[in-house]
């Protein structure tokens, strides 16, 4: 099949550069080339990821100081800031949004989409992805919805503000939240013309994987990166038609009067006709996405991390199918533990302990990638280059998040901890700083390859990796404590509970650190912006990478390469192989052998 | 207080200066070198740094617990909720073991294999016996977890009727609680939100004779010793009934009743006695006295003394005064409990007023 795909790709080729005549529209707006549409979802989850950091600085200020009056809130939410008080409607808004901008445009679109697009074809050896319109289709979709999410915010009621999980009776009933009237209309819109956005992207990673590899690249000689967008991108198709689904029956119950998830509500003085449905199908709706959303956002950076932390030991990637295995096990369990999301929704006590079994088994693959990682750093020659401290960060941070997922995920003990600080501090550290770790690791390793041999300043680098590591840890940490001391989430403060009064000076420590680790994000955003237009070119190699993609044209040409796509002998990971007689590496005096090299006399064939 | 807070995170913040501090002086140093990848010497300052950061990361830890232990919950004030904390510290114990050694081994072996030119990496891709070890050893360490959380969890969830609980019923609506319990004959009479109307504010239906002798109240009383079965109905949006001192949650949905039970096993007064609660509750009066000297420097009113009370609190977001949707719990002997019933008008009386 992928020979076939090949000859294809190759016509493709002797085609090029007769009939193109590329315009600035055709070039940077409506561009099928992956590359160019890898660095638009970059730039547009970058500039929602700063959006969406912004607002949790506000809310964070908030829970810090409760009682001072901020002019800060009322230059930028206006009326809903009025004297510098925050109003508490809106304070639902910025956790709402917030929580819908970083887990969908920022970890979703910003991460998958960026590097999926950017990795897939060239590091299967395609000339670009199986179908160049779909996936501008997909990236306008994706732009559009982020452009009614983010007008949603101006919307006179105030934006969606039920919580990102959006769950009815209170994300229906414009009279239970204003919130809930034309701001939540758009929050539906938007999030259906993402759904639409990624399931178009979805498929094309999936026909891409399956069908446009180049000669020799067998499934088991696939970098790990494409293994996980590969089996995201499954997830995906799986699980986010049912979040339409949900997003479409919720839109019948707000405007069509329909009781899907609405029954016996009784709020503003009258009864509504609403009868018989349930919100705990809504639920189990949300989370059948919602759970396989966690994973969907961390794979492709569980992917990254794994290329990137096995081409900076200059080692192979401890365990390739193990690491393969576990992904393919974290995707089929991920389906089948969105209840743990629910074991006080009021939903049978034996479905909660069906789940909490499903629940505690997805720690074992889990496990298996963290002690594989690890072992892969030993005796490793490690390059800790901006990338490589970002990969060991997520590592760190993913222990740390995962580990509390024990406690989470063990129904009896969810009961007293359930949407307290503790899972906001178990998410957070898990997937949000683990994700946002392998985005950035992604954009430190694969810059060159973006931005044509032009590098990000390293030192730059390791300052933002530094104080984001400290920050991330700073607040997450202490934030268990709020939890554990029962202290519910979305509470716009909490004087009202003199019993908590003894917490505001960890939310205050919480906040500095959320400050400290927010200016170094604009270290990068600096480095990112200069580096585009005057970084300092590398070498076409800089990473001393196996990989494909870096034998591809530096310049970006459309078909990636310039002659024939390069035929693959080998897995990716044969770093610092030795040769027969362990006198030299394979090829003498470098410490790598990348894909394209065919399998030398004086070396030892092996079957990973 | 502030002080103390104010040297924490000077010494935080400390650590992020220096580090920084380190990492510019580097860049400094090497003026000749242009290279954007990482050379010999930022393989050094890294792998230092990396091994710093470890240890920053235990400080951190043991820091939040010297400073902040005395924020958690204390002792359960439920039966069923000295079981789950024994499982919460068997996680505890197991989960900062794992992540001690897992962590440490993570940031040494980043510090100890930082790249060096003349070092050579070994060629090592795989070796099924220690997957095997790090695969069977979490099936085991889980099952054992599974297990246990399974049967406690069981425990929790099926009510015993057995026990004859008292039933009382949990209502939330926006952004309010109230009570109702069950009366003489423990039974609650049938109640929909089409049947709310002026005083009856619970929907309750008047015709149903079980209905005569319920008793609606706004301050939950609970009986010392006694099982409790609560059953929760919401009139508007989802609501949930969280009670953390009794290790008790259970979401509140309109349309649907939810149940959730358990036995109190200490009064209020008890509580209220418990040498950690009695730090507690006086470190939260010093902390709203330094804040009323200042309030009433600015002219407004003074904080009252806080005085410790159980809780029930709203926890899932329901509208705007989501954050102050509460309830007080007093929980007494049962003689003193019946004493309080017998005062609290039946619904009956009530809605003839």
């Amino acid at each position: 099949m992928s020979a076939h795909a090949h000859d294809l790709a190759v016509d493709h080729h002797d085609d090029h550069g007769h009939h193109h005549k590329e315009t600035f529209v055709t070039k940077y707006i409506f561009s099928q080339d992956h590359k160019m549409i890898s660095k638009q979802y970059l730039i547009t989850g970058l500039i929602m990821g700063f959006i969406g950091i912004a607002m949790s600085l506000l809310f964070r200020m908030q829970l810090a100081w409760p009682d001072k009056h901020f002019t800060i809130y009322e230059v930028l939410l206006g009326k809903w800031g009025a004297d510098g008080v925050m109003d508490p409607n809106i304070y639902l808004a910025l956790v709402t949004i917030h929580g819908t901008i970083m887990v969908f445009f920022v970890l979703t679109a910003g991460l998958s989409g960026t590097f999926s697009n950017l990795l897939i074809p060239l590091q299967i050896g395609a000339r670009d992805m199986a179908s160049g319109f779909l996936n501008m289709i997909s990236y306008w979709l994706f732009f559009l919805s982020s452009v009614i999410m983010v007008l949603s915010l101006f919307v006179e009621a105030g934006p969606a503000s039920a919580g990102w999980t959006i769950y009815p009776p209170l994300s229906a009933l414009p009279q239970a939240i204003p919130g809930s009237g034309a701001g939540m209309t758009l929050w539906l819109v938007s999030m259906a013309i993402f759904i639409a956005s990624s399931l178009l992207g979805s498929l094309n990673y999936i026909v891409t994987v399956l069908n446009l590899r180049t000669k020799g690249m067998s499934m088991t000689r696939l970098p790990l990166t494409i293994w996980a967008f590969f089996i995201t991108a499954v997830i995906g198709v799986v699980s986010f038609p049912v979040l339409l689904s949900a997003a479409l029956l919720l839109i019948m119950d707000r405007s069509f009067g329909t009781s899907f998830f609405l029954s016996d509500i009784y709020i503003a003085g009258e009864v509504l006709h609403n009868q018989g449905g349930s919100p705990v199908l809504f639920e189990h709706l949300f989370w059948f996405l919602g759970h396989p959303e966690v994973y969907i956002v961390l794979l492709p950076a569980l992917g990254i991390t794994s290329e990137v932390i096995a081409t900076n030991s200059r080692k192979p990637i401890f365990g390739y199918r193990a690491m393969v295995a576990s992904i393919l096990a974290i995707a089929f369990l991920s389906t089948i533990v969105w209840g743990h999301h629910m074991f006080i929704s009021g939903m049978n006590p034996f479905l909660g302990s069906v789940f909490t079994f499903t629940t505690l088994l997805i720690a074992i693959p889990s496990a298996v990638k963290a002690f594989n990682y690890i072992t892969t750093l030993w005796k490793g020659n490690l390059q800790l280059n901006p990338a490589m401290l970002f990969s060991i960060g997520l590592v760190s941070t993913f222990i740390t998040g995962g580990l509390t997922g024990i406690i989470l995920g063990d129904s009896a003990l969810d009961i007293n901890v359930h949407d307290t600080y503790f899972v906001v501090a178990h998410f957070h550290l898990v997937m949000g700083i683990s994700a946002l770790y392998g985005l950035f690791a992604g954009v430190y390793h694969w810059f060159p390859k973006m931005f044509e041999g032009k590098m990000m300043n390293k030192n730059l680098g390791y300052v933002h990796f530094w104080v984001t590591a400290i920050g991330a840890y700073g607040v997450f940490f202490p934030m268990h404590f709020i939890g554990m001391a029962g202290l519910p989430r979305r509470y716009y403060t909490n004087t009202a509970f003199p019993y908590f009064d003894d917490l505001s000076d960890l939310n205050v420590v919480i906040t500095i650190f959320a400050f400290i680790a927010a200016a170094a994000q604009l270290v990068f955003l600096a480095n990112f912006i200069y580096s585009m237009f005057y970084g300092k070119k590398g070498p076409k190699n800089p990473w001393k990478s196996n990989t494909l993609e870096w034998t591809a044209e530096v310049k970006h040409i459309h078909g990636n390469w310039d002659g024939p796509i390069p035929h693959v002998h080998r897995w990716p990971y044969d770093y610092s192989k030795l040769n027969k007689d362990e006198s030299d590496y394979v090829v003498a005096g470098q410490d790598f052998t990348p894909q394209t090299l065919p399998l030398q006399d004086n070396e030892e064939e092996m079957n990973h | 207080m502030t002080a103390f807070l104010v040297v924490l995170v000077i010494i935080l913040f400390g650590v992020a200066v220096w580090q920084m501090g380190k990492i510019f002086q580097l860049s400094k140093a090497k003026s000749d070198n242009t290279s954007q990848i990482a050379n010999d010497e930022d393989n050094n300052v890294n792998g230092w740094l990396m091994l710093m950061f470890v240890l920053f990361i235990y400080v951190l830890a043991i820091v939040s617990f010297w400073k902040w232990s005395d924020v958690l919950l204390p002792t359960s004030a439920s039966e069923h909720g000295l079981d789950t904390d024994q499982l919460w510290l068997i996680s505890m114990v197991l989960i900062f073991f794992v992540g001690i050694v897992t962590q440490w081994l993570l940031h040494f072996f980043a510090f100890k294999y930082r790249g060096k030119k003349t070092q050579r990496a070994t060629f090592y891709a795989d070796n099924d016996k220690l997957e095997f070890i790090w695969t069977i050893i979490p099936v085991i360490v889980l099952a054992g977890l599974i297990i246990y959380g399974l049967f406690t969890w069981t425990d929790i969830m099926n009510v015993d009727t057995e026990d004859d609980p008292m039933v009382v019923e949990l209502y939330a609506q926006q952004f309010k609680w109230n009570a109702r319990y069950g009366g003489q004959d423990n039974v609650l009479g049938e109640a929909n939100v089409r049947l709310i109307e002026g005083a009856n504010i619970l929907g309750v239906d008047i015709s149903d004779p079980n209905a005569q002798d319920d008793i609606v109240v706004n301050e939950l009383h609970l009986p010392l010793g006694k099982r409790v079965l609560f059953k929760m109905r919401s009139q508007d949006v989802l609501h949930s009934a969280y009670m953390p001192h009794f290790r008790a949650q259970m979401n509140c949905v309109p349309g649907m009743i939810t149940q959730f039970s358990f036995i109190p096993n200490t009064t209020t007064a008890e509580m209220r006695q418990n040498p950690e609660m009695v730090d507690k509750v006086n470190r939260i009066n010093d902390l709203r006295r330094q804040k009323s000297e200042k309030l009433v420097a600015q002219g407004d009113e003074a904080l009252e003394p806080y005085e410790f009370d159980y809780l029930l609190l709203c926890n899932k977001i329901c509208g705007n005064n989501h954050y102050n949707m509460q309830m007080k719990i007093i929980v007494e002997s049962e003689e003193d409990f019946n004493a309080w019933l017998k005062e609290q008008a039946t619904l009956a009386n009530a809605l003839k007023q």
